[in-house]
């Protein structure tokens, strides 16, 4: 016995959908809303933050020259690293035993030793090796110079935030690289692509999606963990700041300014990543529209 | 039609994973301008004989021959030394080849996925290697759907565009396995069309498939695979209506 569909669509539509009620979810919110308020009262009105201290620090050239070493460090160590580390990567996933042995010695190295000792032993390089000398070996010196001269705080600081950095964005791109279905580079192949032009083209924008996330992660956490540098001297951001109270005494309001310009970076920073999500998601995601609309306006990308 | 040397030609190939003998020295010739189906059970080595042919999959023994030239080797004193990567891809970009999971690149729009391979291999300028991309789209019917990421399209019409993508190296063979089984029943049709489209304006083809009835019609031969080796091979007439294997028969018995 067939059904008269339209017959029953008609009675469907005197049915009126009640959304089920969430008591919770306010609650919820007004929880949060007494929290933040409070915090947010004590925070402006307890005197002991002393926010006249704060400001007046905040554009101090000291605090400013010290978030401009914190900036280059990371930077420049961060691009060695992801160079580094593609480089890593790459041999480790070669057909070579020799080339995977070499990279998996380096990780093991550099991620199994503490960064504090890494930036000592560099610094102290001169100890161990008083001069470096580039040339045939057993055979002569083409150039040679004293690691005191070569060995600067500031090389000291990029060569032990690199190459440790490094180890660990190795194995994260390895792991991106690992993520992409083997069918890509096959058919890559198929087609007759270099091995280069297969990687770049296809392997590497497909497994950048898998790396951004956690290599964006390892960029927030160097940039704060460069603050151990100041064991052999250099003044960034932490240091700078710890330098000041050491003298004033006012401990707090200092290492709030210090809280804010890291703050004002890493958000900098997480804008930065989210728009390369977006532009790497290209494709992979089930609708084609541009998102919601404030994190249209957050990205740009309207 | 056999007039003339082959335009596929293989010899004693044989291939084997560990202990395992997946190919057990296999013959075929295959003439410029036939469609070959290769049809057989699960595990029976077909995968396996079609990536021998591009060198996806070295063989341990034999040879392929393409178009008079030994794929993947050359031959000195009587040995097989592995060709430089540079040569095997110039002789892989003369083979086009359509997978069964289609293996279109997701970063890229239908539109780039196929010109893609002839910017970079034949270093074709974007105008031209758009210009025939585009063409290659009509050709299987997407012309509108140039600008689409694969995952915005239905499975017969990503496996169209790779059949594009397999086309715009202007490939002289086109290997395809089993492009039709991960489809769902109402897509294999349009898949089927181009293929079919394909054989009659002249294109070599060599195609695992499930198809009986795409092998009846648009095959010139048919060749049954078993265990490794090629049972039984033959006009589709012959092979599937009158098999002269038991092997054969039983397979068709369970497929037909
Ligand atoms: N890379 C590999 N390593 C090890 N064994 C493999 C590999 N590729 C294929 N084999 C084995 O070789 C045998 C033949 O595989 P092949 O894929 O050629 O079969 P097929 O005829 O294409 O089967 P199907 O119809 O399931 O696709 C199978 O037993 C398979 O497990
Ligand atoms: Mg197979």
């Amino acid at each position: 016995m067939a059904v008269d569909i339209q017959a029953v669509r008609e009675a469907d539509h005197a049915i009126v959908v009640v959304p089920r009620r969430r008591p919770w979810r306010w609650i919820g919110w007004a929880i949060t809303a007494v929290v933040v308020v409070s915090i947010a009262v004590s925070f402006l009105t307890n005197p002991n933050y002393r926010w006249d201290v704060v400001g007046g620090y905040l554009f101090d050239q000291r605090i400013l020259d010290g978030l401009v070493t914190t900036l280059k460090l990371t930077v420049v160590s961060m691009a060695i690293a992801a160079a580094l580390g593609l480089l890593l990567a790459t041999m480790r996933l070669s057909r070579s035993t020799l080339l995977r042995g070499v990279a998996g010695a380096y990780v093991w190295l550099f991620r199994g030793t503490p960064i504090l000792v890494q930036l000592i032993l560099w610094y102290n390089l001169a100890i161990l090796v008083p001069s470096i000398s580039i040339g045939i070996p057993f055979g002569p010196t083409l150039w040679s110079a004293a690691t005191n001269d070569l060995i600067t705080p500031w090389t000291a600081a990029i060569l032990g935030l690199a190459l440790n950095e490094a180890a660990y964005l190795g194995e994260i791109i390895r792991s991106g690289i690992i993520a992409v279905d083997k069918g890509q580079t096959e058919a890559a192949n198929a087609l007759g692509l270099s091995r280069f032009d297969a990687f770049r083209r296809i392997v590497l924008p497909q497994a950048l999606r898998v790396i951004v996330p956690p290599a964006s992660n390892e960029a927030i956490g160097l940039l704060k963990y460069s603050s151990v540098v100041s064991v052999i001297a250099l003044p960034e951001l932490l240091y700078s700041g710890q330098l000041i109270y050491g003298r004033t005494y006012e401990t707090i309001p200092v290492l709030l300014v210090v809280c804010i310009w890291y703050l004002v970076v890493v958000t900098v920073l997480t804008v930065l990543e989210s728009r390369l999500e977006r532009r790497l998601g290209v494709g992979f995601r089930a609708t084609t529209d541009g998102g919601k609309r404030w994190s249209r306006w957050l990205t740009g990308n309207r | 039609m056999a007039d003339g040397k082959p335009l596929v030609h293989l010899r004693g190939i044989r291939k084997r994973f560990g202990s395992n003998e997946v190919l057990k020295g296999v013959d075929l010739d295959v003439h410029a301008g036939e469609v070959l189906c290769l049809i057989g059970a699960s595990g029976s080595g077909k995968s396996t004989l079609l990536r021998c042919i591009n060198h996806l999959e070295t063989p341990d023994a034999g040879r392929v021959v393409v178009d008079g030239d030994l794929v993947g080797y050359a031959e000195r004193d009587g040995k097989l030394h592995e060709l430089p990567e540079r040569q095997i891809r110039a002789q892989r970009a003369r083979i086009g080849m359509v997978f069964q999971h289609f293996h279109l690149f997701p970063h890229l729009t239908a539109l780039e996925n196929v010109r893609e391979a002839p910017m970079r291999v034949h270093k074709h300028s974007k105008q031209t290697a758009t210009a025939t991309a585009r063409d290659l789209l009509d050709r299987v019917g997407l012309a509108e759907k140039a600008g689409a990421y694969p995952k915005h399209l239905s499975g017969g019409q990503q496996q169209r565009v790779a059949i594009a993508r397999g086309l715009a190296m202007r490939p002289q063979l086109m290997l395809f396995d089993e492009p039709t089984s991960a489809l769902d029943p109402e897509l294999v049709g349009e898949v089927l069309d181009v293929m079919r489209d394909l054989a009659v304006q002249g294109m070599t083809m060599i195609v695992v498939t499930h198809e009986m009835g795409f092998a009846r019609e648009v095959a010139s031969q048919v060749a049954f695979m078993a265990d490794g080796q090629i049972v039984e091979r033959g006009a589709p007439a012959d092979v599937l209506a009158n098999p002269a294997h038991e092997r054969t028969r039983s397979f068709l018995s369970k497929v037909l």
